[in-house]
């Protein structure tokens, strides 16, 4: 049960899959038009249960509750050993090979 | 239920105008001067504003005044695959440096001063861009209300890591944030949401949002005739939208500066910007062709009734980059300059960076913009996404980089290039367009005059492509 007042994302469908706009691609077509929002739940409710919000600016919308608390979870991603190749070599380009080696 | 009916798709779009014109306080029709042609400059003088009392908005707002900064070590490496002479000096304007990390501080600030000015409670704008942030940045500031209408997601809700992080920065200035799935439809979302709140349309395409950039062209044209004398040659500008060059180069002009306008894109050359599918198989959300041709060549496809950003009107000169050609530029700016910005905003640096290269020692090429970095928005991220997304990430010859499949590294710095677009051919693909959504336009002098200028051509080339 997440509690009146918590800080909720929800999600609700905007145009089903058979009635999107003329002309966008058929991968699109296929899929209905999906919107999240967030903001603070304005009864007591339970994951993937209808859900009411007030949102930051003071609307109110409906959805499916999908996420109590959400927060943030970009980072800056995995290795990439290219990025370590770029700068070494300009700088032996520009300033010789020389090392403190 | 009927209240249920109005609310509907279709119902809701053909209310588009209406909803827009009470929601920036600008009747367009009233500049409708011909069966195509329009007043723009009367569109551009709605906004009310001198240009004088915009620098005076954005400044008060924090915006504007950002260093130019002479990129030597860049410049240096460009003239390593220059011919004897050639190479020339490369500055590049920290656009970063305004609060909320990129020049769209400047279409923001005169949008949301005026959404304040005319007694609007908020401002509402759809973008997944640096656009989003820099509106809710100036409505904090001013005390209004911003919600931001985001294309955030792929059928599966798997983000792009930069779209992401402006989810985070709006959210961070106080502002409500809609994230969609991927489609067009998300402006039938957004036009109930002008309407229910009654908030203030900051659109990317106002009056307002593109006079506010006319500031960084003339302190482009101010800064380098300080720094060096004259001048500059060329001013590469990154071109989605077309508000970026189209504000820039009407700031060149104001100062009387004539250096060539370059407009400069990612190509992603076989990606539909509405394909779910496709969605995540690009690394660049911005500074793209998916949005540089469509606005270059049709410009009234934007959320305005007349779109004030005309890109076509002011581009000397059009040419696209490659994805691994930015991301190498991105770090080489890093490493070599001691910036850490992008990468969209350095489109037009790995552009300038070949173009520098048929230049001489003494010109002056100038890329107007940076733009703030951090987790999620930075090659690092963006790399590793496009990895876990199944593009081959490898050093060779940019020229064979397949957009969606592959991001080509270049195997060394004098590989960048940037490859021109056929200019008439998009002049002649304006015409096209315009008169394939006119297809009754019985074309007047009015039009024909219109047309050349739209696509800064002449008459007679207009008379000979309709």
């Amino acid at each position: 049960m997440i509690k009146k007042g918590t800080w909720v994302s929800i999600r609700a469908t905007i145009l089903e899959a058979g009635s999107r706009a003329e002309g966008i691609p058929a991968d699109t077509a296929a899929m209905p038009l999906v919107m999240w929002v967030k903001g603070h739940l304005t009864a007591d409710c339970t994951l993937g249960n209808r859900a009411e919000v007030r949102t930051a600016t003071g609307r109110i919308e409906r959805g499916i509750l999908e996420e109590a608390e959400p927060y943030t979870n970009v980072d800056y991603g995995g290795f990439v050993p290219e990025l370590l190749r770029i700068g070494a070599d300009a700088r032996k380009i520009l300033f010789g090979g020389e090392t403190h080696g | 239920m009927a209240k249920d009916k109005e609310m509907g798709y279709a119902a809701v779009m053909a209310r588009k105008n209406r909803i827009l014109m009470d929601s920036l306080g600008i009747d367009f029709s009233k500049f409708e001067t011909g069966t195509i042609a329009f007043d723009y400059e009367g569109v551009m003088a709605a906004t009310g504003m001198t240009f004088d009392e915009i620098r005076r908005i954005q400044l008060a707002a924090g915006v504007g005044d950002t260093p130019m900064l002479e990129m030597r070590n860049i410049t240096a490496l460009a003239r390593k695959y220059a011919a004897p002479g050639m190479g020339a000096r490369i500055f590049i304007k920290d656009e970063a440096a305004n609060p909320s990390g990129s020049f769209k501080d400047r279409r923001a600030a005169t949008a949301v001063y005026t959404a304040k000015r005319l007694g609007f409670k908020g401002v509402a704008a759809a973008t997944s861009g640096n656009y989003g942030a820099a509106v809710a940045s100036q409505a904090a500031k001013l005390g209004l209300n911003a919600i931001i209408a985001q294309e955030c997601y792929d059928s599966r809700k798997v983000g792009q890591p930069e779209i992401l992080e402006k989810t985070r920065k709006c959210e961070a200035f106080g502002a409500e944030v809609i994230q969609m799935t991927v489609g067009p439809e998300l402006f039938y979302k957004f036009l109930t949401i002008l309407e229910e709140t009654g908030y203030f349309s900051a659109s990317l395409y106002s009056p307002f949002g593109i006079s506010g950039v006319e500031t960084l062209g003339s302190e482009v044209a101010l800064q380098i005739r300080r720094l060096t004398g004259k001048d500059p040659d060329a001013v590469i500008v990154t071109h989605a939208g077309g508000g970026n060059i189209t504000g820039t180069a009407r700031g060149l002009a104001r100062e009387g500066c004539k250096a060539q306008v370059v407009a400069a894109s990612v190509n992603l050359k076989g990606l539909h910007m509405a394909s779910d599918g496709h969605f995540n198989r690009k690394s660049f959300t911005t500074g793209h062709t998916g949005f540089g041709f469509p606005f270059a060549t049709w410009p009234d496809r934007s959320d305005m009734p007349r779109n004030a950003a005309r890109p076509l009107r002011y581009m000397d000169r059009y040419v696209l980059v490659n994805q691994g050609e930015v991301f190498y530029m991105t770090q080489l700016l890093a490493n070599l300059e001691g910036l850490e910005r992008g990468p969209a905003g350095n489109t037009s640096l790995a552009a300038a960076f070949a173009l520098a290269q048929k230049m001489p020692e003494d010109a002056i090429i100038v890329v107007q913009e940076t733009e703030y970095t951090g987790a999620g928005k930075h090659i690092q991220p963006q790399l590793a996404f496009a990895k876990k997304s199944g593009i081959d990430i490898r050093f060779g010859d940019p020229a064979e980089e397949v957009p969606g499949e592959s991001i080509v590294l270049p195997q060394h710095p004098g590989l960048i290039a940037a490859r021109d677009v056929d200019m008439d051919g998009l002049r002649k693909s304006l015409i096209r367009n315009t008169l394939r959504n006119n297809p009754d336009a019985d074309l007047t002098d009015i039009d024909i005059e219109f047309l050349a200028a739209e696509t800064n051509s002449s008459v007679a080339f207009v008379r000979d492509n309709i």
